[in-house]
């Protein structure tokens, strides 16, 4: 069953005195999130892959990182039946609704730090099912890259029951074991040998259904070779039929992130943090002399009317109009130069044509090293709500500028696979 | 007498006026101004409550963090008042196993009339001539921060202060490490001493569990260990990369008799520079709290100085006696570390470098980091002693059978001899702060 599939984690928190994660599912998929998490893979791979994945055995699920909140975008049918949900149980919700009291905090971080990484993952973890009760498994966790973008399309994570074994088993298990406690990277693209032979059958399931209490005092489970080779072999199973299907859309993927990358300016880490931030704001790549849009929420999209597409890569001052005050673009192109923020009122423009009142803030954003690396400029239509949970619009702007900082500055110091 | 000239760390805006109090009107967090004051609240859920409050949307789930705390700040950065914007400071993640985390900041650690402050002793009463929190003005304070009496957690822009309780605020800390580092002071009228209970500790641990990110910290440093104004405060700030201490393998101390009840789990770190306890799960953030407070309640009354990180949403907690500035007292630490004037408190200990020069910055590696916080650490035998004589404290039997599934590292455990706890430092170590 799957753990924990967020990066920076900024989520409700799981009621902390229950013992079962079944408090935390009783809020059902945003339905704002509800179609694009249904055309998350069909845009890339077309209509027909569902089908194709259906076939393929196994427990694994898929995730998009590019949706808010980084939700389950499909789980096969094997998942399904391991974990006891049904398929609108998960579909659009984050994998960390499969995480309990006892799972281990710190391989759960290592999951988060591997997808903000972008890199595969596999390691052994205690998940519990709907019902509550916890079991063992193998979590292998690998992204699938948009050749074109170099962006992560995907996460794929594929789980392999570890049940409990005799004492002569786990030993094996443990003898073969690199060392650590459960937890390995693994790359695991090349031919993978199981090159033991046991008195006993490995494959008997001496799966028993003990107390939960014994299963959550055990501090790790290692898998065994073969165990192993089963989750490689579904990965590669699935990496291969989406590569394949991406090709109808053109859309191509592929296991390996291409060291060209077309213009990306953002990664996919920085992308899931932004996510979170639920309110109207873009940020623009003030490196570029027409400083272009490189991220847009989903609330500023609803706002405007554009899709993303159409939003991404464009100057920033699209929104603009007929009607809008030429002296207020003037202040706010002052402050740019003069890299400070800026609060304004503007009229703009949505798609449709029809205008609004935008309550517009903008403010330089530095990175780890310390120089102005975007703008980010948060939207609020007047006429909306305001004054909500008793914080005035401007705190609530202020309140993105804060989120956005912090995002970028982190994300930007590490050595790793980020672009900037 | 030993002596040491150390520079502090500004905290807040008014520490550099003379420590008279200043009359009302100054809008401060005295007796004077904090009862009439309308500060903003954020009432966290109690679990326990039976109210549930009709009519009033529940909170999003970022709007602790994001909406109230980092927007907030970024107030109060508009305003100017912080004495840098840490944001122009050029940040790194070291190559290396571990990946520690190194500031070039020359900002923060300014120059101050030095103000003797002994670090011989964990535990000092609170002095209102020196710096505390009340004399800190209003606008360095975000909101209040107090439990509330529902299930849900609740925001009011405006809220009288309740005449009954000291309220607890969040304010900024105006010579910041990062982006959003602010401070926690838990009941400020009442003018607690730094030391650690189990409510205010508890406290802590619901702002880590408020805000809902795992990379949200708060820690604490004792006296004795690089705190810096001797009035019960905790800091916190978001950094987005794990810190070097959370990585760091740990063997998990196996538990016999006394509290098996528990859900907490005991580790120590292994291959890391500091040597440390870990603290983990328990069915409620009180048990885990508790667990904890106790511990440190039994180094302070001891006095070993140490430090506290809080991590995970205040799931996991990091235990640190140290013992460096005893070192540096006695002059057992080497010039080259004491010219980097970094003073190793909880958020170096755990990974996060300031370097006030560029040389520094440039050369910093986890070479040095190691041998920094190598210093800081208690020995492996001086720390088996505390480590037997915390769970001693907390009720707990280490348990004698060896550990089912570690294989490699880790020193099996010995049963204790009967060793006094011997204060930790020599009479008379004075150190000006």
């Amino acid at each position: 069953m799957l753990a924990v599939l967020t990066a920076p984690a900024i989520g409700r928190r799981a009621d902390s005195t229950s013992l079962s994660p079944l408090t935390s599912l009783t809020e059902l998929m945003d339905p704002s999130l509800r179609l694009p998490v249904e055309q998350s893979l069909a845009a890339r791979y077309s209509e027909w892959v569902a089908e194709a994945l259906d076939e393929i055995q196994g427990c694994f699920l898929i995730t998009d990182p590019d949706i808010a909140g980084h939700p389950i975008v499909f789980a096969s049918r094997g998942f399904l039946a391991m974990s006891g949900y049904s398929l609108e149980e998960v579909l659009g919700r984050n994998g960390r609704i499969f995480q309990g009291a006892a799972t281990d905090r710190q391989s759960v971080m290592e999951i988060r730090e591997a997808i903000r990484e972008e890199r595969t993952l596999q390691i052994s973890l205690l998940n519990y099912r709907k019902d509550g009760t916890p079991h063992w498994i193998l979590f292998h966790l690998f992204p699938v890259f948009g050749v074109e973008d170099g962006r992560v399309a995907h996460f794929v994570a594929v789980q392999v029951p570890i049940p409990r074994r005799s004492r002569c088993l786990r030993s094996l298990a443990e003898n073969r074991h690199e060392g650590g406690t459960g937890r390995f990277l693994v790359a695991c693209r090349n031919e993978f040998r199981s090159d033991y032979k046991l008195g006993c059958n490995p494959v008997v399931e001496l799966f028993v259904d003990v107390d939960n209490r014994g299963l959550e005092a055990e501090e790790s489970r290692h898998a065994t070779e073969q165990e192993k080779e089963k989750a490689c072999d579904a990965a590669n199973s699935i990496l291969s039929t989406l590569a394949h299907y991406s090709k109808l859309t053109g859309r191509v993927i592929s296991d390996k992130r291409r060291s060209e990358a077309g213009i990306s300016a953002i990664n996919s880490s920085l992308v899931i943090s932004l996510g979170r931030i639920k309110q109207s704001f873009v940020l623009t790549d003030i490196q570029l002399p027409q400083m272009p849009i490189v991220y847009a929420s989903d609330e500023f999209l609803n706002l405007t009317g554009y899709s993303r597409h159409e939003v991404l890569g464009r100057e920033c001052w699209f929104l603009n109009g007929p009607d809008t005050d030429a002296d207020v673009l003037h202040q706010i192109r002052q402050s740019i130069q003069a890299e400070h923020s800026c609060t304004v009122r503007l009229l703009n423009y949505r798609k449709d044509r029809s205008s609004f009142w935008n309550l517009f803030h903008i403010s330089p954003v530095r990175n780890a090293s310390g120089k102005i690396a975007f703008y980010v400029s948060v939207q609020m239509d007047e006429n909306a709500k305001s004054n909500e949970h008793g914080l005035s619009p401007h705190m609530r702007q202020l309140g993105v500028v804060g989120a956005v900082k912090v995002a970028v500055r982190s994300l930007s110091m590490c050595a790793g696979p980020s672009r900037r | 007498m030993l002596t040491i000239k150390r520079v502090p760390t500004v905290l807040s805006n008014y520490q550099d006026d003379s420590s008279e109090p200043r009359g009302c009107g100054r809008n401060c967090l005295g007796e004077c101004c904090l009862p009439v004051s309308k500060l903003p609240l954020y009432a966290f859920k109690n679990d326990a409550s039976p109210k549930v409050s009709s009519g009033a949307d529940e909170l999003p789930s970022d709007f602790f963090l994001n909406t109230l705390l980092l927007g907030q700040w970024e107030d109060r950065m508009s305003r100017g008042l912080f004495r840098y914007d840490v944001t122009a400071c050029e940040t790194k993640v070291i190559p290396g196993k571990y990946g520690f985390v190194a500031q070039l900041n020359e900002g923060r650690h300014l120059k101050k009339r030095p103000t003797e402050f002994r670090v011989d002793r964990v535990l000092q009463p609170f002095d209102p001539a020196k710096f505390n929190f009340t004399k800190v003005g209003q606008e360095e304070v975000l909101f209040r921060f107090e439990a509330g009496e529902d299930r849900k957690s609740l925001f009011l822009e405006h809220a009288v202060a309740d005449e009954a309780k000291s309220p607890s605020v969040v304010a900024i800390n105006v010579s910041p490490i990062e982006y959003g580092h602010v401070l926690l002071i838990p009941r400020v009228l009442d003018c607690l001493p730094q030391r650690i209970d189990p409510d205010n500790l508890l406290l802590a641990l619901h702002m880590a569990a408020e805000a809902g990110s795992a990379y949200f910290r708060l820690g604490y440093n004792s006296l004795g260990a690089f705190a810096t104004i001797n009035h019960l405060h905790f800091q916190a700030y978001v950094l987005s990369t794990p810190f070097p201490v959370e990585k760091a393998p740990t063997q998990k101390i196996p538990i016999g008799n006394g509290l098996s009840q528990s859900r907490v789990k005991f580790s120590k770190l292994i291959d890391y520079p500091v040597r440390g306890l870990v603290y983990e799960g328990g069915s409620t953030l009180k048990e885990l709290s508790d667990i904890v407070a106790r511990s440190c309640i039994w180094l302070q009354e001891n006095n070993i100085p140490f430090n506290v990180l809080i991590s995970d949403s205040g799931r996991r907690i990091f235990l640190f006696p140290q013992c460096y500035a005893e070192k540096q007292a006695l002059g057992e630490v080497s010039q080259e570390l004491l010219d980097t004037q970094v003073n190793p408190a909880v958020w170096e200990i755990s990974g996060h470098m300031v370097l006030k020069r560029k040389k520094d910055y440039e050369e910093a590696s986890e070479d040095y980091a190691w041998r920094l916080l190598s210093e800081v650490s208690l020995s492996e035998e001086r720390f088996e002693e505390v480590e037997a004589y915390i769970f001693e404290a907390i009720g707990l039997v280490e348990s004698k059978e060896t550990a089912a599934v570690e294989k490699n590292e880790g020193t099996p455990y010995q049963s204790s001899t009967t060793v006094s706890a011997a204060p930790h430092f020599t009479e008379g170590c004075l150190v000006l702060h």
